[in-house]
């Protein structure tokens, strides 16, 4: 287990306060100058070595991405934009760090946006996260009052301006390039790529975008050392991670660990166990609704970092583990997935808009037992035509975690529905009829 | 995709009142100049606020003026969100997340309790005119499951017996506090905590 000196959110349950003077005394706004002084090069040097990478879902190093905004500032602004529309099922990480380390966030926002040369940050936050955002702007007042950000923040010679920017109910403006569109006042749908944001982003300048916890931890890192964060977990899977561990367990929680930990140590030593025992367990998914699940067997023995994850064929995604025994019926859970990516597809693409809507009412019958034994082959070849033929990686999450069910419980599934094709039954469903404008009035 | 209803009842004008007006100008200078449309989401915010929690095609012909863009994007960005209210709500307005982490834990049974104490229909107003409900997706509070939003606030750790009680409380014109119902301070492990020991509430 991780040693408490070792944790970075000392604050992550709250017992200490959010305030300034509080955050002040667990070591936040030490020697920020100081970090500054020694240049955007020995930052960004700092970082790479950190190996530190996204905590937003698709783990890119971080690094490297600073690295890509233009050296210097030519005849447009630079902007840094946090990512904080955390709605990613099984994700609650950053609304505790928004709430109780808000100024870990706000330094490792002047510290990056000196690294990468902006002066205006502007922070994406979900709109249902009002009243985080009420305590984090109370934060940044706080800041500006002390001098810690605005003109020559903390000193530093250095001019940082910092908005909240509040999203109003869309999971996809979670994928950068919406939340772009969406910061510039339009309706969040995703842009082509390339150009990538760090140089077409925000207003067609370029843009760094970062996940809350990916910029909350960079101060620590830069006081403890790249060295420091790198010796924790493994090679390119480097440092700690706040896990989010729901479901059928017995005590439901947030933990900060080592990346790498094993998937049973978590559930058993921090979320006290599943419900009904470990043998009870069904499957688990790792990541996010977006990643594929995993069954008891590789539930096991899995180490959750992002290349073990990938090496059994999921990922690490948000780190949001959702956990799911035997009293509960799979086939279920997992339509109720579908169904949260039919309603949140951003429409722009054929095969997402009416792929999403498909496999969930597929699904649905499936679950009821209603579908025939061939469906399920038909099922997992409507997730291959949305994969790769979308234009945001939207496409990939919804299809994936049915691509994981199949590939787990496809014998659990044809058991339910071994039903002769319906051209063989002669019988006459109408099955192409959109079901789901029949059955709920605001589908 | 969603589809929203707009109210039949629309009413002729809407005009941002002297704090909405401040509280609009405020926003507009947080973007660059030239770049207003950027305060569109904020100040669809600020009309539901002032017009009782929803949105009349009047006040976003009314902020397409002072942001000098198009009605029809103003439309289009409030058709597109889920969080903007077309037509009336409840004055309590209960968003009960049923998305799978939360579904895992019971949340078709704080359904059932909506369903039962408030209105047999989603998205319709109660008897009282007081209170309306609506299935959510997920709100990013999944370990504190299940969990509900009344208007601002979060509701978490709840069980039907207890979300009966706090309709009964705003039945009452009392106030329920927000938060967890387990007692629990924020998204710690219930009683068996092992990190972070040297802290106060370890
Ligand atoms: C559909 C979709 C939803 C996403 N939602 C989020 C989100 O809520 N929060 C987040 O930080 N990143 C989200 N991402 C990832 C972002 O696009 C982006 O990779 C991330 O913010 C980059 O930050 P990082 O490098 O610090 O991880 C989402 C991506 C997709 C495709
Ligand atoms: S993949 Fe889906 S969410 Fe992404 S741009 Fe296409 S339609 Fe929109
Ligand atoms: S699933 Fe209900 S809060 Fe996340």
């Amino acid at each position: 287990m991780l040693k408490d000196e070792d944790r970075i959110f000392k604050n992550l349950y709250n017992d200490l306060g959010a305030d300034l003077v509080s955050s002040k005394k667990r070591g936040d706004w030490i020697k920020t100058k100081e970090i500054c002084e020694k240049g955007r090069e020995w930052i960004i040097n700092e970082v790479k070595t950190s190996e530190l990478r996204g905590r937003g879902g698709a783990g890119f190093p971080t690094g490297l991405k600073w690295s890509f905004a233009p050296k210097e500032v030519g005849s447009r602004p630079h902007y840094l934009v946090i990512n904080a529309d955390e709605s990613e099922p099984g994700t609650c990480k950053d609304r505790d760090i928004l709430r109780f380390e808000p100024q870990k966030l706000i330094e490792g926002c002047l510290i990056t946006s000196f690294a990468v040369n902006a002066h205006t940050c502007y922070i994406y936050i979900r709109g249902e996260y009002f009243k985080e955002g009420q305590i984090l702007q109370k934060a940044i007042d706080e800041a500006y009052a002390e001098g810690l950000i605005g003109k020559n923040s903390s000193g530093t010679d250095w001019d940082l301006d910092i908005y909240i920017h509040y999203g109003a109910g869309a999971y996809i403006c979670g994928e950068e390039t919406a939340l772009l569109e969406s910061l510039e006042g339009k309706k969040g749908q995703p842009r082509l790529k390339p150009p990538f944001p760090a140089l077409i982003g925000l207003y067609g300048c370029p843009t760094i975008i970062n996940n809350v916890e990916t910029i909350s931890v960079v101060p620590t890192i830069l006081r403890r050392g790249g060295k420091w964060f790198s010796s924790l977990g493994r090679s390119k899977n480097t440092g700690t991670k706040i896990y989010c561990i729901s479901g059928n367990v017995n005590n439901p929680c947030n933990v900060e660990e080592e990346m790498g930990i094993p998937l049973k140590d978590l559930i058993e030593k921090h979320a006290g166990g599943v419900v009904g025992g470990w043998d009870n367990l069904k499957a688990v998914i790792p990541g996010g609704s977006s990643m594929p699940l995993l069954p008891k067997k590789i539930c096991d023995t899995i180490k959750m970092d992002f290349d073990a994850c990938v090496e059994n064929k999921t990922g690490l995604g948000t780190a949001g583990i959702i956990v799911i025994n035997n009293d509960q019926d799979i086939i279920k859970c997992m339509a109720r997935i579908a169904r949260f990516y039919k309603h949140e597809s951003c429409g722009q693409c054929t095969p997402c808009r009416e792929g999403s809507g498909w496999m969930w009412r597929m699904l649905e019958r499936m679950a009821k037992g209603d579908a025939t034994r061939d469906e399920v082959d038909m099922l997992m070849d409507v997730t291959k035509q949305i994969e790769g033929h979308t234009i945001c990686a939207f496409g990939e999450g919804s299809a994936w975690p049915v691509q994981g069910l199949i590939r787990h419980f496809k014998d659990e599934i044809i058991e339910r529905n071994k039903f002769d094709p319906i051209v063989k039954q002669k019988k006459d469903i109408p099955y192409l009829v959109d079901q789901h404008l029949l059955e709920k009035e605001n589908a | 995709m969603s589809l929203k209803k707009i109210s039949k009842d629309q009413p002729e004008n809407f005009k941002f009142n002297s704090k909405s007006l401040i509280a609009a100008e405020k926003v507009i200078s947080n973007y660059p100049e030239g770049k207003q449309q950027s305060a569109v989401m904020a100040l669809l915010y600020i009309a539901q606020r002032q017009n009782d929690n929803w949105i009349p095609l009047a006040s976003m012909k009314y902020i397409a003026k002072m942001l000098n863009m198009p009605y029809i994007k103003v439309y289009e960005v409030a058709t597109f969100y889920t969080m903007y209210n077309l037509a009336p709500v409840g004055e309590y307005f209960f968003q009960v997340c049923t998305t799978t982490p939360c579904m895992l834990r019971g949340a078709y049974k704080l359904v059932d309790v909506c369903k039962k104490k408030i209105c047999k229909n989603e998205s319709k107003l109660s008897k009282d005119g007081k209170s309306s409900w609506m299935e959510v997706e997920c709100l990013g509070a999944c370990v504190n499951a299940p969990m509900i939003q009344i208007n601002d606030d979060y509701f978490e750790d709840l069980d039907p017996q207890k979300l009966g009680k706090i309709i009964d409380q705003i039945n009452n014109n009392q106030k329920p506090v927000p938060g967890s119902y387990r007692g629990r301070l924020s998204a710690e492990p219930e009683n068996i905590r092992k990190t972070l020991l040297d802290n106060n509430n370890a």
